[in-house]
């Protein structure tokens, strides 16, 4: 199964690490990638640009609306994500385990929808 | 042969294999209902099989092969065919055709606990999916012993399913370096359900019983299937511990009757036997967790021949090893009184008085409960009817709103 794993940090934490705390954040994170790729589970992640960089899209009544944000009162923000390929959730689980900023934030898992299968599971 | 008593004591072991032939909980339990249903109609004429447990697992394992069949959907599903066929091609998982019911089947239970007991589902679900599928307990049993709608209940056990099947959740054992934090979680569900049956204030007292029962029950398998058993039956003897004294612990009235007050000849001298021999047994296999301790309280309490006889100074060292181990308000609280049954009265009510100072305590009615009790001891009764009086105003279970009003008029008397 593939999964999607969404690496929720606070931004502020992370802005005040000191350079060489933040080198070393991104020396695991080079290290648990390449262990990932290597075991044959990684199929895609990256790092995102802080949320200040985020805009939305809506079209409403065919009108297209563009703002800045979403800025919600959150303490954690989404930073990051991983596409894994795992046997099942508990494999999904122990990578997720390994990912660095478990340690500050929080990794949602998410399943992906495969190709002939609805959201809801059922064979389409 | 008693089907209702194989569905009872099989059932859950008969749906735990069929599970892992099918991969599919639903297809699973389906079939078994329509293998009874055969069995139904069959026993009676041609006369029970050898092994009817075994019997009911390849006929209902047939009639999903034949539903796949109908459905043609192992034509149309890849992974369904490559599950089929290795379905077809393992007939022997256990069982050989020609002499299936002979056999014995393996044991898959454990994983089914293990999967049913999944830290990704919701604890109510992990409790309600136990009980439905481990114990084979019905849905409308299920919402009578949780005080919810049938439909409530269908629907949880259809939630947790479909999140078992879309999320991943795999039917096996977990591996050695997650087992001990799963088998917390496998744990602490069996005691929930235990304590639903054995605290539950309302609800039909046989679905209650019926509760503790099968939490026994289900922590028996635990002790025969894991390979390192000891919490599990450090759990197993603080259960029968705490069940040795249900008849004791009500009168014939339905009031609550305290340990210290209790008829101690009502006590069930077995389960006390097998409960302390558990705890040692335990204890020497190393285990050190919470229902350790508290089996070892328990058992201290069990093997009092009266309440002066108590050996409160260890029961009183067991809490603040406990307190340590597991910080909780109920604790605290417990350990204070045994301080105070230890001797010292005015300790334990010091102690008491420092918990009343903690916010999160606020609301929790044993506090004003306990001290009351520590105030009518030293005979300070108007203080002692006005903490019964805070703890009523607390309280919500009927059945100690009773206890504590007889106290409050003993006070004011």
């Amino acid at each position: 199964m593939q999964y999607l794993m969404l690496i929720y940090d606070a931004e502020a934490d992370w802005a005040k690490m000191t350079a060489a705390d933040q080198a070393a954040m991104y020396k695991e994170y080079g290290q648990f990638t390449q262990q990932i790729m290597e075991s044959g589970n990684h199929q895609a992640g990256h790092q995102l640009k802080p949320i200040a960089t985020a805009t939305t899209v809506r079209m409403r009544d065919g009108k297209r609306v563009v703002t800045d944000g979403p800025f919600a009162e959150t303490k954690e923000q989404l930073g990051g994500f991983y596409l894994v390929e795992a046997k099942d959730l508990d494999e999904a689980i122990s990578i997720a385990a390994r990912i660095p900023s478990v340690r500050h934030g929080s990794i949602e898992i998410r399943p992906i929808v495969t190709r002939g299968e609805t959201a809801e599971g059922k064979v389409a | 042969m008693d089907l209702e008593k194989l569905h009872r004591e099989e059932s859950g072991r008969i749906l735990s294999t069929l599970i892992r032939l099918l991969g599919d909980f639903d297809l699973a339990e389906e079939m078994l209902q329509e293998a009874y249903a055969t069995a139904l109609q069959k026993w009676p004429v041609d006369g029970p099989p050898a092994n009817p447990a075994a019997w009911l697992v390849s006929t209902a394992r047939h009639k999903a092969i034949d539903r796949l069949r109908r459905e043609k959907r192992f034509e149309e599903k890849q992974a369904e065919i490559a599950r089929y066929s290795e379905f077809l091609a393992q007939p022997a998982a256990g069982f050989s055709q020609a002499d299936a019911e002979e056999e014995r089947f393996p044991d898959d239970r454990l994983r089914l606990i293990f999967t049913c007991c999944h830290p990704a589902l919701s604890e109510e679900a992990q409790v309600a999916l136990t009980l439905r599928t481990v114990c084979g307990i019905t849905r409308e049993e299920l919402a009578k012993a949780f005080l919810v709608p049938v439909a409530t209940m269908a629907q949880r056990l259809v939630r947790a399913k479909r999140k078992i099947r879309d999320a991943g959740i795999p039917y096996c054992e977990p591996s050695a370096e997650d087992l001990v934090e799963r088998l917390d979680a496998v744990l602490l569900v069996v005691y929930l359900i235990f304590n639903e049956g054995y605290l539950a204030s309302s609800g039909d007292a046989l679905v209650r019983r019926e509760l503790c029962a099968e939490a026994i029950r289900l922590a028996r398998v635990l002790c025969a299937l894991l390979p390192r058993p000891f919490e599990a039956q450090a759990l197993l003897a603080l259960m029968l511990l705490h069940d040795s004294r249900c008849e004791a612990r009500v009168s014939a009235e339905g009031e609550l009757v305290l340990l210290e007050e209790q008829d101690r000849s009502r006590w069930h001298g077995e389960q006390i036997r097998e409960g302390t021999e558990l705890t040692e047994r335990a204890l020497r296999g190393g285990a050190t967790g919470v229902y350790a301790l508290q089996a070892s309280i328990s058992a201290l309490h069990a093997n009092a021949k009266t309440a002066q006889e108590t050996d409160w100074r260890q029961i009183a060292a067991l809490y603040a090893v406990l307190l340590r181990v597991y910080p909780s308000p109920v604790i605290a609280v417990n350990r204070a009184v045994a301080v105070a049954m230890a001797g010292d009265l005015e300790q334990g009510l010091a102690l008491l008085e420092k918990l009343e100072q903690r916010e999160e305590l606020r609301e929790f009615h044993l506090l004003p409960a306990a001290k009351a009790d520590l105030l009518r001891r030293l005979e300070r009764r108007g203080e002692a009817a006005a903490a019964y009086r805070r703890a009523l105003l607390l309280a919500t279970n009927d059945v100690e709103i009773r206890f504590l009003r007889r106290r409050l008029a003993e006070a004011e008397g």
